[in-house]
């Protein structure tokens, strides 16, 4: 689409265009929102990542689209210098992951977006000073102490609305005075980590949920800003740690890219087995706590148990059965244990009895198709806007495997389908996944007796330092797409580094579908989405 | 008066002196021989029933649940079932980061805790803030908040390594006097003394 040019500067000749990585469009704020209208009509229906970003001078977004026609990226840059008072227009009502991505960036940067619905704090509390993320941010113990009192609880929330050319503040309405409001979490066994819902009842049925996110908030990406790009790997097997190696292999992708080095074929296919063994193991963990959360606790030890092979074998691999560090910067830090290749082959049929007993013991159970079949519906359109990708998405039809769409490492040249499902429904993620294991087999077995010989990590410089620039590298996750973006001003450190997770968009979307269901199917929703709450919150 | 804990030796154990200690004081003082005994009773039968809380933030969470899945199965040493509730709990495994928006919260849990409980702080970030520990958002260990019983260091720590905390944690109930006076090291009064800031945060503002 050469043509994305011309669209946009039909609506707005202001714009000037950056060549980057990916096209990117400098777009004055005045005119963002009909400029964002006319790239969402081009096609570009998913808002892949919403990055607020305290460029020194000025403070602003950068956004990265992906086009859901042909699977081409664009990027664009809205900024404001008004350091005070920032306010930049909300694109919210295009594309609705924009709503929790734009209370992120209120939250770390300030940044007030007009007629965004709902302008509260999304991770700090309400009553923290400051907006962490920026350069002049004031880390004095003293302002932000640990409170031991719990905050104020917000039932209003504020709008800036823009009426004949001014921002008016609003006050509105979370929850009104005679809602029954009903707490869950976050201190509950099945939101599956510290994440809290607060439930609006109508009897029994959910008439809306508030996503109240935070209590295992980390402030990953600002402690990242201090460290070296190989000092920083370590975070990423700590944020979603079933995909740990996923995670960090899209960080050492990004960072290869921006250098241009070149990975050897050995450690490409270490980085692919690994990845697929810890897709597995993800998927595993799923099975088992989900079937869990529903009641069967004995589906937890079959799903366990395949588990422990796997982290047996990365173990000895890795030297460590979750926080890996395995993946480094031009390669993977050690090479393969000796016993690897034969553990993985006698691994592959055990999984694939493990497999048929699952679906023997579950899949097929009466009562556990009736509690997912048809519960918790999410249409595909509703999974690209509100930017649900991975196996949740696709079992809403929607192709958004990274390793097919968009494929990076040796994917391309292996032979594996992406599992897309029509269903819409829970069961049908929780097929989605089990189907996955399956592909993920596929993969190892093409792999297993062709690894090359050669350099396991290839040579580079002692000090890595990244060029001027930025860079956005995806990889498929566990859980779906997992994005990082680095900004980099030639220095040892980055600028400012995005974790971009699917995580997020699977919490946010837990509102939108679970509205008129039964609040026990609560639960059955939010298992079947697997989210992982340390990404959600970095 | 010996600790004794089946299928390990003393010698096998680190920080012996602690409990030594502890089992000097209780000799110096003194013990009826059959509140001793009744002592001794109860706590065989207290130190083999810990009954764990579910409670975990991140990644030392999901070790904690191989521990207890049948692979590792702490249900052999007494930790029966991990409760959902703090009421029906005798001790909290802290895994995982305490950030500030939790610690309110997690304060709560440990007060709805009922005596006598214990806390095992699990993992580098209860203990110190961990990797995290430069965030502006974390909490630099968590006995800055609560009394903890037991260490055990590891990101995350293996299973076995948390069985060895827990077994720690045991010993520790073993010496306990449950009669005539609690002589744990530290009670909560205790802790508030020594830190008068958070109980005066505690108190005025809820």
């Amino acid at each position: 689409m050469a043509d994305i040019k011309d669209i946009i500067l039909g609506v707005c000749p202001q714009v000037t265009f950056e060549d980057n990585e990916v096209l990117t469009a400098v777009v004055p704020d005045a005119d963002w929102h009909a400029v964002a209208a006319a790239i969402h009509n081009a096609g570009y229906r998913w808002l892949t990542a919403l990055i607020g970003e305290d460029f020194g001078d000025a403070l602003g977004c950068v956004y990265y689209f992906t086009s859901t026609v042909d699977n081409s990226k664009i990027s664009a840059k809205v900024t404001t210098t008004d350091r005070e008072n920032p306010m930049i227009h909300s694109v919210s009502d295009l594309w609705k992951d924009a709503l929790l991505e734009e209370r992120e960036v209120f939250d770390f940067f300030g940044i007030k977006f007009i007629n965004h619905p709902d302008m509260r704090r999304l991770y700090l509390r309400n009553d923290w000073v400051g907006y962490p993320l920026r350069k002049d941010y004031d880390e004095n113990p003293e302002i932000n102490p640990v409170r031991l009192f719990h905050e104020a609880i917000d039932d209003t929330t504020t709008v800036y609305e823009e009426k004949d050319g001014k921002v008016v503040e609003r006050k509105a309405d979370v929850f009104t005075a005679d809602e029954y409001v009903v707490n869950i979490g976050p201190q509950h066994p099945a939101t599956h980590g510290v994440l809290r819902f607060r439930t609006s009842l109508d009897g029994e049925e959910i008439k809306k949920i508030d996503l109240v996110c935070g209590y295992i908030h980390r402030g990953i990406e600002k402690l990242s800003e201090k460290l070296t790009y190989p000092q920083s790997t370590h975070f990423f097997d700590r944020m979603d740690y079933f995909s740990a190696l996923p995670n960090e292999h899209c960080l050492c992708a990004c960072v290869e890219k921006a250098l241009g080095i070149e990975v050897p074929r050995r450690a490409q296919v270490i980085r692919v087995l690994v990845d697929e063994l810890s897709r597995i193991a993800s998927h595993l963990l799923f099975f088992g706590t989900y079937c869990m959360d529903l009641g069967a606790t004995t589906a937890l030890f079959y799903g366990l148990r395949e588990r422990e092979t796997i982290l047996d074998i990365l173990e000895e691999t890795c030297g460590a059965r979750m926080s890996f560090n395995y993946d480094v910067v031009g390669g993977v830090r050690e090479d393969l244990h000796p016993n690897f290749v034969k553990r993985v082959k006698d691994f592959i049929p055990q999984m694939r009895k493990g497999l048929k007993e699952y679906h023997t013991l579950v899949s097929g159970n009466v009562i556990f198709r009736n509690r997912l079949v048809g519960v918790g519906m999410l249409t595909k359109d509703d999974a690209i806007s509100y930017g649900v990708a991975g196996p949740s998405g696709r079992a809403s039809g929607w192709h958004c495997d990274v390793r097919k769409v968009n494929p990076y490492s040796i994917y391309s040249e292996l032979d594996f389908d992406e599992v897309i499902m029509e269903g819409c429904d829970s069961f049908d993620r929780y097929m989605v996944r089990m189907k996955e294991i399956e592909q993920s087999l596929k993969i190892i077995e093409q792999l297993i007796d062709n690894i090359p010989e050669g350099d396991f990590v290839a040579k580079v410089p002692k000090i890595i330092k990244l060029p001027v620039g930025h860079w956005y590298q995806e990889v498929e996750a566990c859980r779906g797409a997992f994005g990082v973006y680095i900004d980099s001003r030639g220095e040892k450190t980055p600028y400012r580094m995005k974790v971009n997770g699917t995580c997020l968009r699977l919490a946010g979307i837990v509102d939108h579908i679970t509205r008129g269901e039964k609040i026990a199917d609560l639960i059955t929703i939010g298992g079947s989405l697997d989210y992982v709450v340390p990404e959600i919150d970095r | 008066m010996e600790v004794k804990i089946k299928g390990m030796k003393k010698e096998d154990f680190n920080d012996n002196e602690y409990l030594d200690n502890l089992v000097e004081e209780l000799k110096a003082n003194g013990q009826n021989v059959v509140v001793g005994k009744l002592d001794q009773l109860i706590n065989w039968g207290r130190s083999n029933s810990l009954w764990p809380l579910t409670f975990a933030t991140s990644c030392c969470g999901i070790e904690f649940i191989c521990l207890g899945a049948a692979r590792y199965d702490m249900a052999r040493f007494g930790f029966e079932v991990a409760r959902s509730s703090p009421r029906q709990a005798d001790f909290m495994m802290v895994a995982g980061t305490i950030v500030h928006r939790m610690a309110p919260v997690f304060r709560r849990l440990y007060e709805q805790l009922a005596e006598p409980k214990y806390v095992i702080a699990v993992g580098g970030c209860a203990i110190s803030g961990g990797p995290f520990r430069k965030s502006y958002h974390v909490v630099k260990g968590i006995d800055t908040i609560v009394p903890v019983d037991v260490y055990i260091p590891g990101c995350p720590p293996r299973p076995e390594a948390m069985f060895y905390g827990l077994m720690q944690l045991q010993r520790k109930v073993k010496v306990e006097r449950f009669f005539g006076g609690v002589n744990r090291k530290k009670t909560r009064e205790d802790f508030f003394r020594e830190n008068p800031e958070i109980a005066k945060e505690e108190h005025v503002q809820e």
